[in-house]
């Protein structure tokens, strides 16, 4: 390899460890702890908090690199692994105490979330973002935009001054900025999967949930400038998709497992990074462009009802357009959306003959062999089909 | 349309066959709808809008009520079963799995009574897998689905005060969708709305809660009257299917009627009632009865349930009533104020149980947590943590389904209830008042 692409692929690989340092990390970074504004997925609309100067902390649970030594005691067996070690991180104090904590009406156990955090981190002033499933009304738009102006007020308090207009109009901008750049990642992924693989991808979309915007902004130019210049050895494996990343984040060992066989070229992994699918207007009331763009410019997930996004075809675009030639659905264990979304995806996908693979996943799972043998058998069938 | 006899119009002199009638009645109705050329309802008993539903002559389905039926009459395992086979994880909601096999069953109920098909299904945001269930007839049904978001409590102390910017907020948005959803109702069954017919179904509604209030007050005193995790589940059953009609007035005061004579005669549901409890959670179907046993055999009852609330709309929590001068705004106020004080409470009960220990003048709390029950159970440990630590609270956290025999073990249930009267005796010891 010549020189310049040695160093281009260790420019790279240095920005990608700091990537994976970052999101083992599960303590908040010294200042920034008092500061954070902790989030419990799908999506929320950081850039109200970054406008206040705060810090919006996407969290993603503890993966498989937390002991749960507390949280048991206080959450059914029967919930998913995201409640339990996000729970435990804030009984174990790794999460310190955050200006804020906000769940949302994502899934019945994610509201609960509020009630845990209230009864024991009340000083966090924890409660529930009440976004709505019925998108589709006429009168939506104006209930989100109600319930940001809320957030608006409450984080102002927080902060002891008012957010203003313009304050929230720049946050956009950085936002607007972060997300062509995550998109343009995406379109490498689909495009020329062999440049940028998903564990990397997802390595630097995550990496932005850690540490401020702009700096991830110039962190994502900097790997896409890089990606543009790498050498690479164009690979020849199957295109999947992959679905059930929405929310609890499967473990990154599981992600490799899949890419070892095959081309992931297009996910919904930390989907709530995504949401917003195109530019937020920059001009007129920010906060009523940052709710309109809730309805109208935004992605899906099985945590939202929206009656003109059909889970199915929402599945058919996504193979069509990344010109993938199967599926791997997957589902968090415990997590009712998932799984009840896993059997009508793949129904339908029998339906129309498209080879597809079915997997639960535990974000603290430890063991991949099996996985590896099923992924693999399924890889070669689509080899030989 | 044909026109139904007018039902139980005289309804029997004593409730519980009263009752009987009415389910029977509603069954019947149910079932030959499509033949009446009835339009049919799918709704669930939290945040359901029956008031416009009746407006437009619905009948009313509760998927939720067949599935418990499933596991009331034993035949739950086989409808589970074909549920999972078809490719449900067991991890499902058991009612959604329930509603699955009677789907493959050609809709055929245990009961015997063969569902129709609906015509609109509605889904509140109350339950998040309400909406999923929803997701599932539209597929298999082809329905049309209504997914009415409605906002509950942000955190434990959030008070909606009517007329402040905030309620204003949410109020508007309930308010906005119960419009869509009025225009869905006459794309369905060609019909206009009629804002009187609406003011009239919610005057027996507040006529019907009134006396549903009454009747929870009436457990209060000692002994009370009835158990709320079983003679109160047949209650909530009638107020559910007749909501807003006047032989749902008609039964709800023979009830009063009927309790308060009791109250005044002394008599209590149990013999010699010697502890009250609260019961936190979703019941048993498919073992309530045993379950009730384990306490009445130690002189416990269930004086009062926040079951008794969420599974009977949560009007009772509101303290507001409809004002049918306004009846479509009143409508949307009273739906947000039900949702917000009683529907969204299982996320933050603990000051509300504490608060029922004390008006009901009860020795502890009994949660049941259900395995495939995040609604409700989710953080039941936590809570219960909660008010033990906090309030000094006598509790018990058991854990078995709501249909699922498959989750019931009665050995160790039994170990565990007779564990806990053993405290509570040994706390009565400690007090001096053996
Ligand atoms: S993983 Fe599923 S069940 Fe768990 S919080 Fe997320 S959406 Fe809810
Ligand atoms: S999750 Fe619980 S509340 Fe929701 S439908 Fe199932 S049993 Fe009912």
């Amino acid at each position: 390899m010549a020189t310049d692409a040695i160093d281009t692929e260790s420019a790279f690989t240095s920005i990608l460890a700091r990537c994976h340092a970052l999101s083992l990390r599960q303590q908040i970074a010294g200042d920034d702890a008092h500061k954070a504004i902790g989030y419990f997925p799908v999506y929320f609309p950081e850039e109200i908090v970054h406008a206040a100067g705060l810090l919006p902390y996407a969290l993603l649970g503890g993966g498989n690199r937390v002991e749960v030594r507390y949280a048991d005691a206080r959450i059914g067996s029967f919930v998913c692994s995201i409640c339990r070690t996000t729970t435990e991180l804030g009984l174990n104090h790794s999460l310190g105490e955050m200006a804020g904590f906000f769940a949302q009406p994502i899934c019945d156990a994610a509201k609960h979330m509020a009630g845990i955090w209230g009864r024991n981190f009340p000083q966090q002033d924890p409660q529930i973002l009440a976004l709505p499933q019925n998108v589709s009304s006429p009168a939506a738009a104006r209930y989100v935009y109600d319930e940001y102006q809320r957030l608006r007020t409450i984080l102002a308090e927080k902060v002891g001054r008012a957010i203003t207009d313009d304050e929230i109009r720049a946050s956009l901008g950085v936002y607007n900025e972060n997300r062509r750049l995550q998109r343009a990642l995406y379109a490498i992924k689909r495009d020329d999967p062999s440049r940028l693989s998903t564990v990397e991808a997802y390595l630097l979309i995550r990496a932005g949930t850690r540490i401020r915007r702009e700096e991830h902004n110039v962190m994502l130019r900097e790997a896409l400038d890089l990606l543009a210049r790498r050498r690479v050895r164009p690979m020849d494996k199957p295109r999947v998709i992959f679905v059930g990343g929405f929310c609890e984040q499967p473990p990154l060992e599981m992600i490799e497992t899949i890419e070892d066989v095959c081309f992931i070229v297009d996910d919904d992994l930390l989907i709530g990074q995504r949401w917003i699918t195109e530019d937020i207007p920059e001009q007129g009331d920010p906060v009523w462009a940052l709710a309109e763009s809730y309805i109208q410019r935004s992605a899906s997930s099985p945590v939202q009802y929206d009656v003109r996004k059909p889970k199915e075809e929402t599945l058919m675009t996504m193979l069509r357009e990344a010109r993938a030639e199967a599926a791997i659905i997957s589902a968090a264990k415990f997590c009712e959306p998932g799984l009840d979304d896993q059997l009508a995806l793949s129904r339908r996908l029998d339906r129309e003959h498209i080879p597809h693979l079915v997997l639960e996943f535990e974000e603290k799972m430890t063991s991949f062999e099996q996985m590896a043998m099923q992924v693999e058998t399924f890889a070669e069938t689509l080899l030989f089909e | 349309m044909a026109t139904l006899a007018t039902p139980a119009a005289t309804l029997a002199p004593d409730a519980r066959a009263a009752g009987q009638r009415l389910v029977n009645e509603w069954l019947r109705n149910v079932q030959t709808a499509p033949e009446r050329g009835q339009p049919v309802a799918y709704v669930f008993v939290m945040g359901n809008a029956i008031e416009i539903l009746r407006v437009f002559g619905f009948e009313l389905v509760f998927p939720e009520i067949n599935s418990l039926q499933t596991g009331v009459r034993k035949a739950a395992p086989d409808f589970l079963a074909r549920a999972e086979d078809f490719g449900f994880s067991p991890d499902v909601c058991s009612y959604v799995k329930a509603d699955v096999g009677l789907m493959l069953n050609d809709m055929q109920h245990p009961s015997g009574a063969r569902i129709p098909r609906p015509d609109i299904a509605i889904a509140s945001s109350l339950c998040n897998v309400y909406i999923k269930w929803a997701e599932i007839w539209e597929r298999h049904f082809g329905a049309s689905t209504f997914v009415l978001d409605i906002p509950g409590k942000r955190f434990a102390s959030w008070r909606p005060i009517p007329g402040s910017p905030q309620y204003d907020a949410d109020k508007r948005w309930v308010q906005g969708q119960l419009e869509d959803l009025i225009a869905q109702c006459e794309r369905i069954t060609g019909r206009k709305f009629d804002p009187d017919k609406l003011a009239e179904v919610e005057a027996n509604v507040n006529e019907m809660i009134r006396l549903w209030v009454e009747i929870l007050k009436l457990n209060q005193g000692r002994p009370a009257p009835y158990n709320s995790m079983l003679d109160g589940l047949t209650y909530i059953g009638v107020l559910n299917a007749w909501r807003g009609t006047p032989e749902g007035v008609a039964y709800m005061r023979l009830l009063r009627d009927e309790v308060a004579a009791k109250v005044a005669r002394g008599e209590g549901r149990v013999k010699d009632e010697r502890y009250r409890l609260i019961f936190s959670g979703t019941p048993c179907y498919v073992n309530m009865r045993r379950m009730v046993e384990l306490f009445e055999l130690h002189g416990g009852v269930f004086a009062a349930s926040d079951y008794l609330t969420y599974a009977a709309g949560g009007l009772d929590s509101s303290g507001l009533f409809y004002d049918p001068a306004r009846p479509l705004e009143s409508l949307a106020e009273v739906t947000t104020l039900a949702s917000q004080l009683g529907l969204s409470n299982h996320f933050f009960s603990h000051h509300t149980l504490a608060q029922q220990v004390k008006e009901y003048n009860a020795d502890g709390i009994v949660y049941h947590g259900i395995k495939s029950c995040r609604t409700v159970a989710t953080s039941m440990a936590d809570n219960r943590e909660y008010v033990t630590s906090r309030y000094g609270l006598p509790t018990l956290y058991i854990e078995s389904d709501l249909i699922d025999p498959r989750y019931w073990s009665d050995a160790q249930i039994k170990n565990r209830v007779d564990a806990f009267f053993e405290v509570l005796e040994q706390r009565r010891l400690l007090k001096g008042e053996a």
